[in-house]
């Protein structure tokens, strides 16, 4: 009788403990946000919408136009994609579907390793090696550019997709691909449509966090863009410096007053890219639980 | 002359022997059942017949089995064509994750068969062929794996048979089935009998009896007997074909 009333007590105090541990890290995460947003908010209403939405960016003279660093961002972030993502997917298929054996325990790894790289050493490789390479084949001025970014970020989220893509191929049940196999189908011909078709959500997801990977990238984006806040609108302004939000605030924050509105539109920044990822995450998050519903009817 | 001759086959997982020299004449347009307990190595043999043991790393196969009299092991087979003319039908229903039509033109399509309405009036077919379009026909573009099981592994034949296949070999295609669905595909399957050689691996004694014309039953690895259904199931040859048949062994 005794030690039952022990044992639970010291589970009521293991479980309260995990309790108080699991809340308090969604409190902070709430309390950064709202941090946030209390430093970031006002500065919607002490800029007009007019300011806000030109395409100038000079805080010193109180132009705050937000569009050349969004589009910034946009740009080198989609372009970034375009490349990761089929070369991801092919990636993926390659180490799960026609690596043998002992190339897959070797590849797999090492994939695993390119996503530890910090981002500080991809900036300093694009830097040094990338954008003189740029500079050159293209006979453009100057090396640092929207291109140089999003090749850099493109490699950034390129582990992040390969191992996500993989671990949806993996879990196409064997039986498909006996199936397809089965009915004179080539190796070929099964993979692409039989196995990738059936880690489509999975492959979504992949894309989808490799994408929110990308928009926060700040480091590597810093060093390589060129950082000049113009509009990329002209046909050739992808082989042409940008400066993406990250790197604005990165760059920024450091100089700035303390409760000025240069210091708030920082913020401001901040409630977007915070936006955008979440919107982002939050659609990975609905196809994962979609796959999940589905699962669970088998 | 018989559809499939295998001679002397003996396969190995590695360095375990799972087939020994197995030799047997299986006739066209018959089914011959392959009996005995788990693991005696029937399922293996199957999947000798369609190369599908290919796909399993460290196995190894020697000995021959003629198909119309061709070596399927001879080098330079072309294994795909000879998984269109030898179809399988597995032991869980295994439909693809897409329409009941996809699934069904899937053979095709992979064979270049791209006109939609050619394509149309082969699944049709196929279906009613797999008795399952009655019940599919309104429609075609749900998503297979909401159908039963028993519809499930009938659309699987749908999709073997929409590539005209031969032969079919069909890996205890019923053990996942409840009754009902079981005698649908054994009816199912006298009537493909007309027009295919078939293959079945059974745990079901029952089953074997009621729709084989031909009987194989293995154990440990090797082909204790084969002989037309009526015999084996009435005057066995061997103690320990009987002793198993009756349940006393196995």
């Amino acid at each position: 009788m005794d030690e039952t009333r022990q044992t639970r007590g010291g589970e009521f105090l293991i479980e309260s403990f995990i309790r108080v541990i699991g809340v308090s890290s969604i409190g902070f995460v709430g309390l950064i946000f709202l941090f946030l947003l209390r430093e970031g908010i006002p500065f919607f209403f002490e800029v007009e919408p007019g300011n806000l939405l030109g395409t100038r960016w000079y805080p010193t003279f109180d132009l705050f136009g937000m569009l050349p660093l969004l589009l910034g961002s946009v740009l080198v972030t989609v372009i970034a994609m375009g490349i990761a993502l089929p070369l991801g997917v092919a990636t993926a298929i390659f180490v799960r579907e026609v690596a043998p054996n002992w190339a897959r325990e070797i590849l797999k790894p090492l994939i695993e390793v390119l996503a530890g790289i910090p981002s500080v050493v991809l900036g300093f490789f694009g830097m040094t090696l990338i954008a003189p390479l740029v500079r050159e084949t293209l006979g453009v001025p100057t090396g640092l550019t929207a291109f140089t970014g999003a090749l850099i970020l493109a490699y950034m989220a390129l582990p992040t997709i390969i191992s996500v893509a993989e671990d949806a191929l993996d879990a196409v049940p064997k039986s498909y691909r006996d199936a397809g196999l089965a009915m004179g189908a080539t190796q070929w011909q099964t993979i692409w449509r039989v196995v990738v078709p059936a880690a489509r959500s999975g492959i979504v997801t992949a894309m989808m966090l490799g994408m929110g990977r990308a928009i926060g990238e700040t480091m590597a984006v810093m060093m390589v863009t060129g950082n000049a806040a113009r509009m990329p609108l002209a046909l050739d302004s992808l082989f042409q410096p940008v400066r993406t939000m990250t790197a604005t605030v990165a760059a920024e924050m450091g100089e700035v007053a303390q409760g000025s509105t240069h210091y708030r539109a920082l913020f401001a920044i901040g409630i977007i890219l915070f936006l955008l990822t979440f919107v982002i995450n939050l659609a990975a998050a609905s196809t994962i639980f979609k796959k999940r519903r589905r699962g669970g009817l088998r | 002359m018989a559809k499939i001759e295998i001679t002397d086959l003996n396969f190995y997982y590695g360095d375990m022997q799972a087939l020994h020299h197995i030799a047997m004449s299986v006739p066209d347009r018959q089914i011959t059942a392959l009996i005995g307990p788990s693991g005696c190595g029937k399922s293996t043999f199957l999947r000798c017949l369609n190369r599908m043991n290919d796909t399993i790393p460290g196995t190894r196969v020697e000995g021959s089995v003629l198909l119309d009299g061709q070596n399927i092991y001879a080098p330079g087979t072309n294994v795909v064509d000879l998984r269109r003319r030898v179809g399988m039908v597995f032991q869980r229903p295994n439909p693809f994750p897409q329409s009941v039509f996809d699934n069904v033109a899937f053979g095709p399509r992979v064979l270049g068969l791209t006109r939609e309405r050619d394509l149309h009036e082969l699944v049709e077919e196929s279906l009613h062929r797999a008795a399952l379009w009655d019940e599919v026909k309104d429609d075609l573009h749900q998503d297979a794996q909401q159908l039963s099981l028993g519809q499930q592994q009938r659309l699987c034949i749908a999709r073997t048979i929409a590539v005209e296949p031969e032969v079919i070999l069909m890996d205890e295609p019923c053990s996942a089935l409840d009754p009902i669905a079981t005698l649908e595909i054994e009816e199912l399957m006298k009537k493909l009998e007309k027009e295919y050689c078939i293959l079945i691996v059974t745990h079901n004694m029952q089953q074997a009896a009621r729709v084989s014309d031909w009987t194989g039953f293995f154990w440990l690895g090797k082909l204790v007997e084969f002989d037309a259904t009526q015999t084996v199931f009435t005057r066995p040859s061997h103690k320990l074909t009987e002793d198993y048949i009756t349940g006393r062994a196995g």
